[in-house]
């Protein structure tokens, strides 16, 4: 075949599986692409190519000595820098994880090398994953390969980058707040929150524990729902994770979605949204109506308290989490006489703006006299908002709206305002609140060749009727998901200036 | 709402984080910006409301008492900043001259 880098995942399994191409000649593809490419979009931040091309000679050697291939053998993927490797560097974005080389792997990545996949490396985050943008990264952002003067999202933004500008088949990232579904929103690629506790999270460094998830973002959705079923399903080395059987989520491709009922929340159609996105969010409904779907009108009247409760909750929930980072065990110490001052100094050192910022509201909100004011009312409002969706639920099958209020922004217009930052999570907080599953994908672009996301919410362990929806509406749209033109063509401004007010149809994706 | 420079101070004593000066007002700025945010949540009635500690309803698990490998001495000590004859080493938290609540 051509370029094998023009599939997605699951594709290019089964060219793999059928011998058509090996392992080790994708694998390549992908490392020259990396090579490449990745130096202006900066969404790597770690490259294994030794041991990813060692890796794809031995899938190779097994599928030539006539063993059964697994679901994703010879399929190279990246991991956020969040994910723990055992011999791989990771991150989590700080300097304060700078150098440390994981002594252990976590189940996403056992889980991923057991199904026969290939990893390529690591990829670029916000520090400890916050942020919506991944200008938080303290090695530098990673650019949108849309429009390189562009946010990629966060904080799964190296994620989302990398799978839009084909430098692997397929990623993992995690979802805090929204963190896979609003840079897959503005990357153009399919990126799936699962219902909290459905992936292990044992060997994820943890943000926020009663949020943080798991999940896949790809180049299409089957690509998603392989993953999905890799990666899914009970792990006794995380007491979060669910005990319930994991479906074959490719088996939703076909069904189609007559029958299907689906919500839309007028909350999230108010003040605040950019119309070129509701306009693509709404041509989508009416795409899903089209194909046979009841379309009704729902409402999640507590929708304008999500971002203040999830702001209190993660923030309290990660000034715990991330007091583990104190220079004895493991990553940057500071040495001072005193192992109080060495603390301080390491931490002082270690944590960006954004993440300090973070330890001190949440430490302020745990405090003696102010617990019952910030973070137990919080809970509280998350009980309403929980309470807002099983009601919803009851009308619908499904809720459709925008991701992200925005298309990507640009580099630099949001991060002297943390608040304005965190109204970027006004659509996806509230999933994360409630353990709902979530994903988003490709609508369309906007005028200025923008892509667009449509959110799909389902119930608790429903993640199968998303991905029925989202296959008939991307078998529906299929042009609503392209390749991003090569970086090369995007030189600085110029290429910004190249893209506006030009919609980058078919002619401009690069050629395959 | 406004937080002195004073809280401030107090909360990254707890945070465990040492903060330069020029760090001080912008985080006064900060957390007053997101605290007056965050106030909203105030004008809504949640007496009676049970608060939510976890989203997914789940029974405490237990799993299997069986014994298994775990990571061995050696590598849960490579990367520590300094260790020696199996510990971890950190600064003196016994005696010294630093003042109590320092060590």
């Amino acid at each position: 075949m051509s370029d094998p880098t023009t599939v997605g995942a699951a594709e290019l399994r089964e060219r793999i599986a059928r011998r058509e191409l090996s392992s080790v000649e994708a694998t390549r593809a992908y490392l020259d692409r990396i090579a490449r490419r990745d130096g202006r979009l900066h969404a790597f931040l770690h490259v294994d190519e030794e041991g990813a091309l060692a890796r794809a000679a031995a899938i190779d050697a097994a599928l030539a000595r006539g063993e059964a291939p697994g679901p994703l053998a010879g399929v190279p993927v990246a991991l956020k820098d969040i994910f723990v490797t055992r011999g791989i560097p990771t991150t989590c974005g700080s300097r304060i994880l700078a150098g440390w080389v994981p002594p252990y792997d976590g189940t996403a990545a056992t889980r991923l090398r057991a199904a026969g996949a290939v990893l390529l490396g690591k990829l670029n985050m916000d520090e400890f994953a916050m942020g919506s943008s991944n200008e938080n990264s303290a090695f530098g952002p990673t650019r949108n390969p849309w429009d390189l003067q562009r946010v990629p999202g966060g904080s799964s933004g190296g994620s989302a980058a990398a799978v839009a500008a084909s430098l692997c088949a397929l990623a993992l990232g995690t979802d805090t707040g929204g963190s896979i579904r609003q840079p897959a929103s503005l990357c153009g690629v399919v990126g799936i929150k699962p219902t909290y506790g459905r992936v292990s999270r044992y060997g994820v460094i943890a943000f926020a524990s009663s949020l943080d998830q798991v999940g896949p973002l790809g180049r299409g959705v089957a690509d998603c729902a392989l993953a999905l079923e890799v990666i899914a399903g009970h792990d006794p080395r995380d007491a979060t994770s669910l005990p319930a059987p994991v479906p074959r989520y490719r088996d939703a491709a076909g069904r189609g979605v007559r029958g299907l009922r689906v919500g839309v929340p007028t909350e999230y159609f108010g003040a605040g949204l950019d119309p070129e996105v509701a306009a693509a969010v709404t041509a989508a409904i009416e795409s899903l109506r089209a194909a046979g779907a009841a379309v009704v009108s729902v409402s999640l009247p507590h929708t304008e308290y999500a971002i203040a409760a999830y702001y209190l909750i993660c923030t309290a929930e990660a000034s715990s989490n991330l007091a583990r980072y104190d220079g004895v065990r493991y990553g940057l110490r500071v040495e001072r006489p005193t192992l109080q001052g060495t603390y301080r100094a390491t931490r002082a050192a270690g944590f960006g703006p954004e993440v300090k910022r973070r330890i001190m509201l949440g430490t302020y909100a745990l405090r003696a006299g102010y617990y019952d004011e910030y973070y137990r009312k919080a809970q509280c409002v998350r009980t309403l908002v929980r309470e807002d969706f099983r009601r919803a639920f009851e009308r619908c099958d499904l809720l459709a709206t925008p991701t992200s209020p925005l298309p990507a922004f640009r580099l630099g217009e949001k991060v002297a305002d943390p608040l304005a930052m965190y109204l970027c999570d006004a659509y996806t907080t509230s999933c994360n609140l409630a353990g709902l599953p979530g994903m988003s994908l490709p609508c369309g672009f906007t005028a200025a060749g923008l892509p667009v996301g449509l959110q799909l919410l389902g119930r608790p362990l429903e993640e199968e009727t998303i991905f029925r929806a989202a296959f008939a509406y991307e078998a529906a749209a299929p042009g609503s998901a392209r390749r991003p033109p090569d970086p090369d063509a995007l030189t600085g401004a110029a290429g910004a200036a190249g893209t506006a007010g030009a919609a980058p149809a078919a002619t401009a994706a690069e050629p395959t | 709402m406004a937080i002195t420079r004073d809280e401030v101070l107090e909360t990254a004593l707890l945070a465990r984080l040492e903060l330069a000066p020029e760090e001080i007002p912008a985080l006064q700025a900060d957390l007053a910006a997101i605290l007056g945010y965050v106030a909203t949540l105030a004008a809504l009635d949640t007496a009676g409301v049970e608060p939510t500690t976890h989203a997914v309803p789940l029974d405490c698990p237990l799993r299997d008492d069986v014994t298994a490998p775990h990571l061995a001495h050696d590598e849960a000590l490579r990367a520590a900043p300094a260790a020696d004859e199996g510990c971890f080493v950190v600064p003196a938290i016994i005696g010294g001259d630093a003042p109590e609540g320092e060590r």
